[in-house]
């Protein structure tokens, strides 16, 4: 049901709405048969002139039986669930398969800086190429993402990938993706990160391999990637002062 | 009065005295469970202005972003902040635990348990004068110079730990500090219900007798005092961070900013249930009453609450998924969570059991607890999404959290007091409430509430994220059709603040004009309905001695369909 609000971009999207779909069968089915037993109740057993009202305490079996027999069908929804949701979460954080390709995510108060590992697919290389507040990918290529913060918690969250991870200072956080479509969408910080948190997004860019390469390519023409990154790790100079803070609206 | 053992210790004047009391020592310095009950229920009620008042604020910006907003202007991300930062914080903190805890608390548990006032009124008085305390300091820090704190209700550090980056040097200071002394006060509270409600009960009363709301209430208390300490501990540790200089949460000190997440957790998760527990007895006692029906499977319900309060301790970390602790948690977390939902729907079985071959009367407090039921229910189901550790990778910090969170804390903090307040409104103020109007008031409520939240629920699921002032920043999200569910929501919340007029209006008229109330006007079985209307200071002429449980409604035995609990035959 998510896919008709938003698209799927990655592997593991597709997986999430599938635990989405199957949560809502589970759950929405007991959810509307209560409701209608509720109204059906407050209906049939309304107040009527010289009709008094049954005593039942609940404490006897054949009477417990209405709210255990129920109950037991909740316990089993929920081992349902439950087995289904430990194995998409094994595969969205945990088993994370070899990588093609490495990326470093660098999130501050409020930028995204974005180290693509370059043509050599190694990170901390001369080659490497940073930029700001957008993220080229390719598709149908597994990532490897490095996520570090270098001041307050942040959340490097991208919607159509179903993707979420914080971003802690002190930590380097290691996740991945595997996008499958090619577009443009938003990458969000999904963490309050101060007055600038909702300016702090950015877009990934995910192409096919061609278009990808001559994005390479440009990027290697224009400047090294030494030379950006070095430039681009330094806080930038916006104007997020408390006097300056009246200038968001 | 000397058979309830140490309530006759206490140090309140002789009861036949009472009226020769000043204004200031009957309603402002009185040790009376009652007044102090009442203090906290104005309070709450106060701060509920407040907040909600900041609610239309942000919901305006988030429908018309930019524009200036009636009665408070140009809304900048900073306000915007601080706006949303003290809604949840005012709304949980300063509304929720005073009224449902603390005022239902003061004003039930002596009156349920047959007892004259609590057995340590004065430490009571003291607990509600720190609180009166920390909600003055909350509100002195929206003005001091740099503004109210921004870093959203949990308040994560590094952001809240250090003026460099949050930018409220003074407003983070005394948001922490404000927030440590409110616990301060219901940590006494919380002694004075749990000493009252072991030694304090009316000759006869044994346990399986009690009120479940005096229980709930009670379970409420003990989950609060278990869980607050690392809390305040770590609200201590912020404070220093924040004033000077450690580096408890600070990672450029060797701190850890997500011990912190694991500190407020530990207390928050319990909190859900120290709010929700208060508001479910509240119900419980309501839909008995008006469906003449005895509750069903009150043991039932009793050591599932149990349960509940234990399981309450084990889920915490599923706020904290993707915080970045060791993945393996998720599972484990996953699994305690997706437990909890079995006592809770237990307990709700009971509910929709007790409405089986009644006799049901929709009066006001009726409708206001049979919306509890419904309502609460679509937030647990919700609750099931997020529980799975997978599903909550998409939704963490989205409006889809956001609007589960309020379908179980809308119920419980405005649906659960509502229930309350018109239900004992007749023994608290000795008159009737308006019945149309309390109608008007209802309809009014609970239909706007759902046009909110619903698009709510689609806004998450289409990928909005939290706390954001102004989603044109962001395309993806700054569409038409997702702009027009925003719009929705907002014109649905302005609705239903105006539909609070009429309850205002109602609790006031009826305070001085509405129609006098005899001592028991729903015909219950418990034991404040044995008193005046209103109660008088002392509570009873002569205490009352109990012969059977609470809930003895239609008993074949009795002639009538109720029978209360003080009656011998």
């Amino acid at each position: 049901m998510i896919e008709y609000l938003i698209p799927n971009a990655s592997s593991f999207g597709g997986e999430i709405d599938y635990l989405f779909d199957l949560i809502t069968y589970i759950v929405g089915f007991w959810f509307i048969l209560t409701q209608a037993i509720i109204f059906y109740f407050i209906f049939r057993f309304r107040h009527k002139d010289g009709v008094k009202a049954q005593y039942l305490s609940g404490e006897e079996h054949h009477e417990a039986r209405w709210v255990h027999w129920p109950h037991y069908a909740v316990i089993a929804c929920d081992v349902i669930i439950i087995i289904v949701t430990v194995r998409i979460w094994l595969d969205v954080k945990m088993d994370l398969p070899p990588p093609d390709d490495k990326i470093r995510v660098v999130a501050q108060q409020w930028t995204w800086i974005f180290v693509h590992s370059g043509p050599d697919g190694k990170l901390d290389t001369a080659d490497d190429i940073a930029t700001v507040n957008d993220l080229h990918v390719q598709k149908d290529k597994t990532y490897h993402f490095e996520l570090q913060s270098k001041d307050v918690l942040h959340d490097f969250s991208v919607p159509v990938f179903r993707l979420k991870q914080d971003a802690v200072p002190g930590r380097t956080i290691t996740g991945w993706f595997k996008p499958t479509k090619t577009g443009e969408w938003d990458i969000q910080c999904a963490e309050m990160c101060g007055i600038g948190h909702g300016l702090m997004g950015a877009r990934i860019i995910v192409e096919s391999a061609e278009s990808y390469s001559q994005w390479l390519a440009r990027q290697s023409v224009t400047k090294t990637g030494e030379a950006l990154a070095a430039a681009s790790v330094e806080k930038p100079s916006l104007p997020f002062t408390k006097e300056l803070n009246r200038s968001f609206e | 009065m000397s058979d309830t053992g140490i309530a006759a210790g206490h140090a309140a004047a002789p009861h036949e005295h009472h009226e020769e009391m000043d204004f200031w020592s009957k309603y402002v310095f009185s040790t009376d469970h009652k007044i102090i009950g009442f203090q906290y229920m104005f309070t709450g009620m106060f701060m509920a202005l407040i907040g909600g008042f900041m609610a239309y604020v942000f919901r305006m910006q988030l429908a018309f972003p930019g524009e200036s907003v009636p009665l408070f202007g140009q809304v900048t991300s900073g306000d915007y902040n601080m706006l949303i930062t003290n809604h949840g914080t005012i709304m949980i903190f300063w509304v929720a635990m005073p009224v449902l805890i603390a005022a239902l608390g003061n004003y039930l548990i002596p009156l349920m348990l047959g007892c004259d006032d609590m057995v340590f009124p004065r430490l009571n008085r003291l607990s509600y004068q720190i609180f009166l305390l920390s909600a003055i300091v909350l509100i002195i820090s929206f003005i001091v110079p740099g503004g109210g704190f921004g870093g959203a209700w949990t308040a994560y550090p590094p952001l809240s730990a250090s003026a460099e980056y949050n930018h409220t040097d003074w407003g983070s200071s005394l948001w922490v500090l404000a927030v440590a002394l409110e616990f301060a006060a219901f940590l006494l509270g919380g002694i004075n219900f749990l000493t009252t409600s072991m030694n304090a009960r009316a000759e006869g009363m044994k346990m399986m007798d009690i009120p479940i709301v005096v229980w709930m209430i009670n379970v409420a208390v003990i989950l609060f005092m278990a869980s607050v300490g690392p809390l305040i501990a770590g609200a201590v540790m912020l404070f220093l961070d924040q004033r000077i200089g450690t580096s408890f949460f600070l990672p450029a000190g060797g701190g850890d900013p997500v011990l912190w997440q694991h500190l407020f957790w530990f207390f928050g998760h319990p909190e859900v249930y120290v709010v929700l527990l208060p508001a479910m007895g509240v119900v419980a006692e309501v839909i008995t009453t008006f469906s003449r029906k005895k509750l069903f499977g009150y043991k039932t319900i009793l050591y599932t609450t149990f349960a509940t309060g234990v399981l309450s301790f084990t889920v915490w970390a599923h706020h904290q998924f993707v915080s970045g602790i060791d993945p393996r948690m998720g599972n484990i977390f996953a699994v305690t969570t997706l437990l909890i939902s079995i006592p809770i729907a237990e307990i709700m079985f009971c509910y929709v059991a007790t409405l089986y071959g009644g006799s049901i009367r929709l009066t006001t407090p009726m409708l206001w607890g049979l919306s509890f039921i419904v309502e609460f229910l679509l937030g647990g189901v919700t609750g099931i999404y997020l529980g799975a550790s997978a599903m909550d990778v998409y939704f963490h910090d989205t409006y889809f959290v956001l609007a589960h969170f309020h379908y179980t804390f809308f119920p419980i903090a405005i649906i659960g007091v509502f229930t309350a307040v018109t239900y004992w409104f007749p023994k608290m103020f000795g008159r009737m409430m308006n019945e149309t109007l309390g109608k008007i008031h209802f309809w009014g409520t609970i239909i706007p509430f759902n046009c909110i939240f619903i698009p709510l629920f689609l806004l998450g699921m289409a990928g909005q994220h939290r706390r954001i002032y102004n989603y044109n920043n962001f395309p993806d999200l700054a569409t038409e059709n997702l702009q027009d569910l925003r719009v929705f929501a907002t014109s649905a919340m302005v609705i239903m603040l105006l539909f609070q007029i009429p309850f205002i209006v109602n609790f006031f008229y009826s305070l001085f004009y509405g129609e006098k109330a005899e001592k028991n006007p729903w015909k219950a079985n418990t034991l404040e309905w044995v008193a005046e209307s209103p109660a008088p200071h002392g509570n009873f002429k002569e205490l009352p001695k109990v012969y059977r449980g609470p809930y003895e409604f239609s008993h074949p035995d009795a002639k009538e369909d109720y029978w209360p609990q003080n009656v011998p035959n």
